[in-house]
């Protein structure tokens, strides 16, 4: 009886770990997805993908605290902000840059990083602060296991966001003009398509989902200047696991890593702070058993 | 009248001069074939039209400089280009590659009729539409270039060596169809072509390239007779 009880205990245990997962998974999941949205159209990683987060999260902080707009307001208002913000950059920044090797483009994006990372730390300064969060951190039961609404919602709105990028390449006319693009540039010039613009609204599109994670990931955490640094990490874990370049990989290999962490952080003794430690293992796992990822396509050399 | 003209058109790959000044002309209406050795600069001349090969001298399209241009703004203006190796976006589907030759216009009904037209010309194609484009094989892909050009609606049509790879007797059906899309649909045509016989039985008119300038010209009943031109320069 008694070990009947410790067994049913621990099946909720597991469960309850696996919706935390989830949630967190769902922040990791956004990132990465917009870290292949840019790897898929120029073939490099943008290392300031998370700082552009975190600069725009601080845009919301602003918008909520010292403006007291209500949060729904702000919420899209700041997406909508760092889509223009994220064209902004690569039509002054990376435009300049855009044929130039891969190399380059990398110190470029590392560039960014320390400019959008001085940017928040001076204009906001470096001390935490606590950032409001839409969903109660009360739980709910479902079957005897706990939920927070807080990670219900985390789990909502990553879909929803993951859902929506979805249907706009796979149904509308921009997206499919931008999955042409990005794959073959020189074709699509030759159908009238403005090629630069569509990397700009691509880099518009990775800065809005990133916003949505820095978002969601504030409330959880505390704002500073270097929120989002380890969400990128483990985001760049998810990319590779679920190959670089493809959107549905980032989502699952954003939400394998998020289980992952949680189970192995709760169930392990001692790795809750070895977690990076083990988000870099499986990246060389992946790398060496499968350098594609999951989802992704082995190296094909255009012929 | 010239829907297209080029004058004394140079153009180069780094150091290399690959066209030293040609001079042309493609009327309203008509198909004209350019014909020519490898190498010969009949591609860089499509090329250079369609901006994708910076050039000295100017050439003109409806009366105006295009010459300069970027590729993107030259499509705008009404010239497809199928280029060497079809252009054809691999990984879409048969119908996202039709919808990409559409992509810039906003007339929802002319594109359904002309997707019906396309299907017209290719019976094959309704039938495959969810299919990657790379799934198709070398002749299909060069209809779906072709279908894929007409989907913009152009006043002129740009192929590259359309015979390239392919079956004899697809390669007629594509000749025939080209035939039938100048006729039909009144779009004007510049091929490039090595399979000199072929092109020359749909030329109104012809050109044959000699190692970047223009060797002859001649309606291409006069080229397709002339002995010492069909010697020297046609190879047959």
């Amino acid at each position: 009886m008694a070990t009947d009880l410790f067994l049913v205990a621990s099946v909720q245990g597991v469960i309850q770990q696996v919706v935390f997962g989830l949630a967190t998974g769902g922040l990791y999941a956004s990132l990465a997805l917009a870290l292949v949205l840019i790897y898929r159209a120029m073939e490099t990683l943008n290392f300031a993908q998370g700082e552009m987060a975190t600069f725009t999260t601080f845009i919301a902080f602003s918008l909520l605290v010292y403006l007291h707009l209500p949060y729904w307001l702000v919420f899209p208002a700041t997406v909508v902000i760092a889509v223009l913000g994220g064209i902004a950059v690569e039509r002054v920044i990376i435009r300049p840059v855009e044929r130039a090797p891969v190399i380059t483009l990398v110190l470029v994006t590392l560039g960014l990083f320390a400019i959008f990372n001085g940017l928040s730390g001076l204009i906001w300064g470096y001390v935490v602060r606590p950032f409001p969060s839409p969903f109660p951190t009360t739980p709910v039961f479902i079957g005897g296991v706990g939920i927070s609404y807080q990670d219900l919602g985390l789990i909502g709105v990553s879909t929803a966001v993951l859902v929506l990028i979805w249907l706009f390449f796979a149904r509308t006319k921009v997206g499919l003009m931008m999955r042409s693009a990005a794959l073959y540039p020189e074709s699509s010039r030759l159908l009238g398509v403005r090629v630069g613009w569509m990397l700009a609204l691509g880099w518009g599109l990775a800065a809005g989902v990133g916003a949505v994670s820095g978002m969601l990931v504030a409330p959880i955490t505390v704002l500073d200047p270097n929120l989002m640094q380890s969400v990128l990490l483990y985001a760049f874990v998810a990319a590779v696991l679920g190959g670089i370049d493809s959107p549905v990989g980032a989502v699952v290999g954003g939400l394998v890593v998020g289980v992952l962490l949680a189970l192995v952080g709760t169930y392990i003794p001692n790795v809750q702070d070895l977690r990076l430690v083990f988000g870099f293992l499986v990246i060389i796992v992946v790398l060496i058993v499968k350098p594609g990822g999951l989802f992704g396509r082995e190296h094909v050399e255009r012929v | 009248m010239a829907l297209l003209e080029l004058e004394n058109v140079v153009a180069s790959y780094g150091a290399i001069e690959v066209l030293h000044g040609i001079s042309l002309a493609v009327d309203q209406g008509s198909v004209v074939a350019m014909l020519g050795a490898n190498g010969a600069g009949k591609t860089t001349t499509l090329r250079a039209i369609s901006g994708r090969v910076k050039v000295y001298g100017v050439i003109r399209f409806d009366g105006r400089v295009i010459s300069g241009l970027a590729a993107e703004d030259v499509a705008r203006r009404g010239i497809a280009h199928v280029p060497e190796g079809r252009g054809t976006l691999a990984q879409l589907t048969v119908l996202e590659n039709l919808q990409m030759g559409a992509c810039l216009r906003r007339d929802g009904a002319g594109v359904k009729k002309d997707l019906d037209r396309v299907y017209e010309y290719f019976p094959w194609m309704p039938g495959r539409l969810s299919q990657p484009a790379a799934l198709l094989s070398g002749g299909e892909q060069q209809m779906l270039a072709i279908a894929r050009a007409l989907m913009m609606r152009p006043r002129l049509l740009l192929l590259d060596e359309p015979s390239l790879g392919l079956a004899p007797t697809v390669l007629r059906s594509i000749f025939q169809i080209i035939g039938k899309i100048n006729e039909e649909e009144g779009v004007t045509i510049l091929l490039v072509e090595q399979n000199a016989k072929t092109a020359l039985r749909v030329a109104d008119r012809a050109y044959v390239l000699e190692v970047g300038e223009i060797a002859v010209s001649g309606s291409g009943a006069d080229l397709a007779q002339n002995e010492s031109v069909r010697r020297s320069y046609l190879g047959y």
